[in-house]
């Protein structure tokens, strides 16, 4: 259940909305291509948490199947009630699928259809391509994620056979409907926080992104190649020995276009005039902590290693420090960053430090122990665990603490700042950037006119202005309002 | 300053390479013991991997960390830094250097996988290559002379034992004596066949001082082989998500000379078959118990399996 509601209701909603207020001031639109669609696929969101939360409350608790819900454990119905946690449970995963369908096809037509006069795709900022690249799994992965669910669904409801096996049916096919979203997924949420990096790294280190084609064009490679890795979620559960290598050769080649990615980003602040703003710290922080995982991503993409560490601690290290260290991370990156567009304000800096330094140690002080249980054997999932590994779990315990502890600061300063905090004026970093040209905070229909955009995003240095004269002030000659 | 930038990049990636090769040497004392011949291929690997991922690692936080601390902007300075836009040739080695970095990755798991000769489940004709089985004591290791287990390897027969897992015991039936157990005794330095069979849902045989792991899944009977090379107490558990009761889903491996092992099976078949300690019934029922139920339903445990040999007590391995 942690699994699910973290997911569907914590990372997804709060990237899609950043999404949704960002795309459309970057590319210099008014507003979402489907406004009306937009809504409909919001508040299905109330729902699914609605159905999550209340599966706590009928006969039987919650669903206990784990977020992958593998049959046949999640068709064991104990009460034998047709109302049950895990009816609940999968009839919020599919009106969520639909709902992120809706919302991706909204995503991928604004992106085609109304991007600025002038914005050609290597004029379009890198984070509206890692966007794209996202809502393009979505609409390729989801159907299947949802066509699973409701065959699960209808094995639990009315007794038919997809997945039972004491009536003829499959488990395995469930993994595979399962995972080939589940595992695009990762990516889902992790290709904006990508982008995030792309935007932010630039503005603090006053230097143009590296290689902004290679990064933009990368990210689109890592949408066809995470299409084609899901079985490496299924090492030890009867695949083939075919099968297996295949798999882990394509899992390792994801490791190439990510790896230019982080090349890229290293080189933009490399050289640059550095400012080690709130923003940038966790940017960074979220790049260390995300080379970390994708180490631990290749161990685990090798067959003969993960038929150790799989369904081990060290699976939940590698992905809290995706999910957490990377993910998290940059989505913190992108609030500060974008803070003073989004309430006309400035963000308290000291705050925003606090903040990252006990984030940073506390992802560490959690995750890293993680890891070793694994190693030693420890299998996730389990409610109690042996002696042995009582320091790595102490160790991770404190760390957790320190993360709860740590988001205080980032409230008091959110909620401080955003009523007190000194106006900020429209552009305080003196970023380039069309959602930089409106005021801040924008007004309803982002723009009063249209600009047109004559030249490439990351312009630091060379004072081209990025948009042509007749519209707003061009940004390189904005004042500065901070330092 | 080029010039110093390149210097002191060169002496740090030296100094890192040295740290690298020394991390990947710590990495073996990360596991339990070695008591498999494929858990001595794993640690290679894993040693392989750990190095190479530690010089990838601080190969970027080492330029970030130097970034931060001689290209910061001066207080007052609101100026650029330089235009560069990218630099073709950086960005193709960058892109050369991990597809070779993944190829040889790919390379090295893909020859220890031949090495560990896992047979791939479901496939259900298997032909004996001994062969596969030999690179896995190419080098020496401590407890025994090689080439003692090399012709025991060749010589012996396969051990076949039919594993049955459920919610939430481990039964094992040696059809040599028919002779059924809820403790897994193997011989040590034997190629060991498990048929493996769940009677419900999902489980998984997971041993990992054997550094080995099989889904097992109903209405399939899954072959795995591996070879013990260690004698001790090891401990199974179960790694696939099971149901409420899966974390005391344990037993005991008990790896011992092939003399000790076959005196057990004889022993063994003498005594008749009595209920053996079952941790998961035990908890069940003393929750059921307690006058208010904590907690949401559960399945309820299988009755006790009646073995041959079932020890009365939890199982008393290292919980590794
Ligand atoms: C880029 C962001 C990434 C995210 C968000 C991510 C996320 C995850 C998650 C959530 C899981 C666990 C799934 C589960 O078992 O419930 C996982 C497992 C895995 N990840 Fe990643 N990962 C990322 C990067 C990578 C990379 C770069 C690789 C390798 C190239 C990788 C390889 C794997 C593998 C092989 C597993 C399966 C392990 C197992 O269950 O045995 N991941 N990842
Ligand atoms: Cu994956």
């Amino acid at each position: 259940m942690h699994g699910s509601i973290m997911l569907f209701l914590w990372t997804f909603p709060v990237l899609v909305g950043l999404g949704n207020y960002l795309v459309p001031l970057m590319i210099g639109a008014r507003d979402m291509a489907f406004p009306r669609l937009n809504a409909v696929s919001f508040w299905m969101i109330p729902i699914v948490g609605i159905l999550m939360i209340a599966s706590f409350f009928v006969p039987g608790g919650p669903s206990q199947s784990g977020w992958w819900a593998y049959p046949p454990v999640s068709l064991q119905n104990p009460t034998g009630n047709l109302i049950n946690g895990q009816f609940l449970w999968l009839l919020a995963v599919a009106i969520s699928g639909v709902s992120s369908i809706m919302g991706a096809v909204n995503f991928v037509t604004t992106i085609f259809r109304m991007r600025a006069p002038g914005m050609t795709w290597f004029r379009t900022p890198a984070f509206v391509w890692s966007v794209l690249a996202a809502q393009l799994i979505q609409l390729y992965g989801l159907p299947a994620l949802t066509a699973g669910a409701v065959m699960l669904l209808l094995d639990l409801t009315v007794g038919t056979s997809f997945f039972a096996p004491e009536r003829g049916g499959n488990p395995i096919l469930y993994q595979h409907f399962f995972w080939f979203y589940s595992h695009p997924a990762v990516y889902v949420m992790v290709l904006p926080v990508f982008g995030i990096f792309s935007e932010v790294l630039p503005v603090h280190a006053r230097k143009p992104l590296f290689g902004y084609r290679v990064i933009a064009v990368s990210s689109v490679l890592i949408t066809g190649i995470s299409a084609l890795v899901w079985v490496h979620h299924m090492f030890a559960s009867a695949t083939p020995g075919w099968m297996r290598m295949l798999f882990m050769v394509t899992t390792m080649l994801v490791g190439v276009p990510t790896g230019i990615k982080v090349f890229g980003w290293v080189a933009t602040i490399w050289g640059g005039k550095i400012r080690l703003t709130t923003p940038m710290l966790f940017a960074l922080g979220a790049i260390v902590n995300f080379v970390f995982a994708g180490v631990t991503g290749i161990m685990l993409g090798s067959v003969p290693l993960d038929i150790h560490v799989n369904n081990t601690y060290f699976v939940v290290g590698h992905f809290h420090y995706v999910i957490y260290g990377t993910i998290v991370l940059g989505i913190y990156a992108g609030l500060y960053h974008w803070f003073p567009k989004i309430t006309g304000r400035l963000y308290y800096e000291g705050l925003g430090k606090l903040h990252f330094v006990l984030t940073f140690l506390g992802t560490a002080l959690c995750f890293v122990p993680m890891h070793a249980a694994g190693l030693m054997g420890m299998p996730r999932r389990v409610a109690s665990y042996d002696p042995e590994f009582a320091l790595w779990n102490v160790m991770a315990s404190l760390g957790g603490f320190l993360l709860g502890m740590s988001t205080l600061p980032f409230i008091l300063n959110v909620v401080s700042s955003w009523i007190l905090g000194e106006k900020s004026g429209d552009n305080p970093w003196r970023a380039i950037g069309l959602e930089w040209l409106t005021s801040s905070p924008p007004p309803v229909e982002n723009f009063e006119e249209i600009p047109t955009v004559i030249s490439p995003p990351y312009g630091y240095g060379s004072n081209e202005p990025l948009v042509a004269a007749h519209a707003t002030a061009s940004p390189t000659n904005s004042e500065s309002l901070i330092e | 300053m080029k010039l110093r930038a390149i210097v002191t990049l060169a002496v740090l990636a030296v100094l890192l390479g040295f740290f690298s090769l020394w991390v990947a040497q710590q990495s073996y004392s990360w596991m339990p013991p070695e008591a498999a011949a494929e858990a001595k291929l794993f640690d290679d690997l894993f040693s392989i991997f750990v190095g190479l991922g530690t010089f990838v690692l601080l190969g970027v936080t080492i330029p970030i960390l130097y970034s931060l601390l001689f290209h910061r902007a001066g207080k007052y300075d609101s100026s650029d830094g330089p235009p560069i836009e990218g630099n073709t040739t950086l960005e193709v080695i960058w892109t050369i250097v991990p597809i070779l970095l993944v190829l040889g990755l790919s390379t090295a798991s893909y020859r220890t996988y031949q090495k560990m000769a896992i047979r791939g489940p479901m496939e259900l004709v298997h032909l004996h290559m001994p062969q596969m089985v030999e690179p896995a004591y190419a080098e020496p290791f401590d407890d025994s002379p090689q080439r003692e287990i090399r012709t025991a390897l060749e010589t012996a027969p396969i051990e076949e034992i039919d594993v049955t897992a459920k919610q939430w015991a481990w039964v094992f039936h040696y059809p040599d004596g028919d002779v059924t157990s809820t403790e897994l005794h193997l011989p040590v330095d034997r190629r060991i066949r498990l048929s493996l069979r769940s009677e419900d849902v999902l489980h998984g045989f997971y041993v990992p001082a054997f550094r080995l792991k099989q889904d097992i899944v109903p209405n399939h009977t899954i072959d795995f082989e591996f070879t013990p090379i260690r004698t001790g107490t090891y401990r199974l558990r179960d790694s696939m998500f099971s149901g409420t009761y899966f974390a005391a889903n344990q037993a005991d491996v008990v790896v011992q000379p092939v003399e000790d092992y076959r005196q057990w099976l004889a022993d063994a078949a003498t005594q008749p078959p009595t209920p053996a300690y079952n941790r998961a019934a035990e908890e069940y029922d003393r929750l059921s118990e307690q006058a208010v139920v904590r907690g949401w339903k559960s399945v309820s445990p299988a009755p006790a399996p009646m073995v041959n040999y079932a020890p009365k007590q939890k199982p008393s391995s290292p919980p590794a």
